[in-house]
């Protein structure tokens, strides 16, 4: 994970971005340089799926924390955002109603239940945005952490828990839509969001937000807080005996790994146009974990690569090979488990084992 | 019976693991600044006592007195190590993907909570610090190596230098020559007298020749208490000791 490939990343993120939203605005629909607004859509929601996946990195390659229930707290990000969005809409509703979404008018719901207070202010949506995540890792994280539940443990009770809420958001009572989720936005911030400027805007707000998150947890792991996390991921005991408290170290990077990935789930609302329970399915947590296992864990970089990559796949695959998707996806996962044990980024960069020659061959230990 | 010179003070321990008594009403006293080995046979115990001193096991009974009166089994293994205890295990745990040098770094006495090495930059005064670890241990020239590619008694003394890093008031040293060449063994016990002229140290071991080269007091545990105690010559020469090692 050097700098100088945080550096490439970022530059072919924002560059990437910043190219796709110029071609899109300013050529013409019918020039061969055109981008369309399908495909700036599409790379946007890449970009928020490469959030989640430096997220997942930053607690699986890093803390050794391997969660399999990351998904929710992009897809918890991701209601936050689409209750706002959901109250923009106003009165142009089916219904007309000016204060009840939908669904709420179609369940003959008389009032907005209490957490549906707020929504309607931007800055409200934002805070719960960052806040709900970041609130049930901590005390998810708290609870799981000081028990010292860990390894596969830890990993069954993330996919219980996003289970858990994927079974309570279809229900209908829980007041977020049911099984139809959240859909039919019109506005973001009072902005038509069907605007071709809009989702470019979209898209460049992504790649900027990536790329902070990125910076932001380039400096976790390098701080000397980092090299504390990869202590407590290689030898969890030998650090408490040192005098760190592992439990601390776990439960902060837990929780800012969720907010990140909760402001991920925010961004890729508005540009897909739903959020529904699908979202919570386990098995698109246990994805996020593939794209960094592609890509290449404990790198930060190889986890966007990883999430673009194997998503470029998904939407070529799914749109000519529909079934074999899912088979494909398991077969990369075993083939990369089995041959590539660093990822695509460990490819570029094998560590020179014959460097220090000074030394006679280790022997077997 | 807690003097002012008195350490380490363990009154009547018991350990029982699924009715297995581990540790059975052990007592033992450390004076400030002692080395004392630590003896016997497998299964006798040596390990479940450094457990209870450093926090990882609760006794049943008992208490463990460290210092004047702080009761070590109320405590958990950070608060503990934050005291200044310190613990070398027998399978030499260094953090491998990390330099020598920062694992010496992470060891430092220091602020340990995640809002200081959140933003932590390394002081002048570590670096000297660590530079003079790195002298005493012998490692000054692979600073800069992983902890990974460190041969088996390099990574040993590197976690005895990470010890010394912590600062401790006393030094728990389980089994420290284990796989080691004579020359490394040689230099251990000189590495641990030295140690010796600042801190106390217990040292647990089997290789009854280093015991014998460190020349302290020995005590001897057999089925979770004490069985002997005295110079080597004394517990060497005591009948029970030779029927719980040779007997049987």
């Amino acid at each position: 994970m050097s700098g100088r490939a945080t550096m490439v990343c970022l530059v072919l993120v924002l560059g990437g971005a910043a190219v796709m939203a110029a071609l899109n605005l300013a050529t013409p629909a019918a020039s061969a340089l055109h981008v369309p607004a399908y495909a700036v859509s599409l790379a946007g929601k890449y970009l928020c799926y490469a959030m989640l996946a430096v997220a997942v990195d930053l607690v699986w390659g890093f803390a050794g924390i391997l969660s399999l229930g990351h998904a929710a707290f992009f897809a918890l990000g991701g209601y936050a955002m689409g209750m706002y969005l959901m109250r923009q809409i106003g009165t142009r509703g089916v219904y007309g109603n000016a204060v009840l979404p939908d669904f709420m008018v179609f369940l003959n719901w008389k009032s907005l239940p209490w957490y549906w207070y707020g929504f309607d202010h931007p800055a409200f949506a934002v805070a719960m945005v960052l806040l709900v995540p970041g609130v049930l890792a901590l005390v998810f994280g708290w609870l799981a952490f000081r028990s010292r539940v860990g390894g596969v443990y830890l990993s069954i009770i993330t996919q219980a828990l996003t289970y858990a809420l994927l079974l309570a958001f279809f229900r209908n009572d829980m007041g977020f839509g049911g099984n139809n989720g959240l859909t039919d936005f019109k506005d973001m911030f009072s902005i038509p969001l069907h605007l071709d400027s809009t989702r470019d805007g979209l898209l460049l707000a992504t790649a900027v937000l990536l790329a902070a998150e990125l910076l932001v947890a380039r400096h976790v792991v390098t701080s000397r807080f980092g090299k504390v996390l990869i202590a407590v991921r290689d030898s969890e005991s030998r650090t408490r005996f040192l005098g760190y408290r592992p439990e601390s170290y776990k439960l902060f990077v837990f929780v800012l790994s969720a907010v990140m990935a909760g402001v991920g789930g925010a961004l890729y609302v508005p540009q897909v146009g739903i959020i529904n329970p699908g979202e919570f399915a386990p098995a698109n947590s246990i994805e996020a974990v593939i794209w960094v296992a592609v890509g290449g864990r404990g790198t930060l970089v190889g986890a966007v690569l990883g999430a673009v990559l194997v998503n470029l796949g998904k939407t070529f695959f799914t749109a000519t090979l529909p079934d074999l998707w899912l088979f494909a996806l398991g077969a990369l996962f075993i083939l990369v488990t089995l041959l590539l044990p660093g990822g695509l980024l460990g490819l570029g960069r094998r560590r020179p084992r014959a460097a220090p020659v000074t030394q006679a061959p280790e022997p077997a230990e | 019976m807690t003097t002012r010179d008195t350490l380490l003070y363990l009154d009547g321990v018991t350990v029982t693991f699924d009715g297995f008594r581990a540790l059975n009403a052990l007592s033992l006293v450390l004076e400030q600044g002692e080395m004392r080995a630590v003896i016997g046979p497998n299964g006798a115990g040596k390990t479940t006592m450094m457990d209870v001193i450093t926090g990882r096991t609760r006794p049943d009974t008992g208490r463990v007195v460290f210092g004047r009166d702080t009761d070590l089994t109320r405590l958990d293994e950070p608060a503990i190590a934050a005291l200044g205890i310190g613990r070398k295990f027998q399978k030499p745990t260094v953090f491998e993907p990390h330099t020598v040098w920062d694992n010496l770094l992470l060891a430092l006495a220091g602020d340990r909570r995640p809002r200081f090495t959140l933003w932590a930059r390394q002081s002048a005064e570590e670096r000297t610090r660590i530079e003079a670890i790195l002298a005493t241990i012998r490692l000054a020239d692979h600073a800069r190596r992983r902890a990974g590619d460190l041969s088996h008694g390099q990574k040993q003394w590197l976690e005895i230098g990470m010890l010394l890093a912590q600062e401790p008031q006393l030094l728990l040293v389980d089994e420290p020559v284990a796989g080691m060449t004579d020359a490394e063994t040689e230099q251990t016990a000189e590495l641990l007298r030295e140690i010796n002229r600042s801190r106390s140290v217990v040292v647990v071991e089997h290789d009854m020749a280093f015991v014998r080269a460190l020349g302290v007091r020995v005590t001897v545990l057999h089925e979770g208490a004490v069985l002997s105690e005295g110079s080597i010559d004394h517990v060497s020469a005591d009948p029970r000791v030779v029927e719980v090692y040779l007997g049987r």
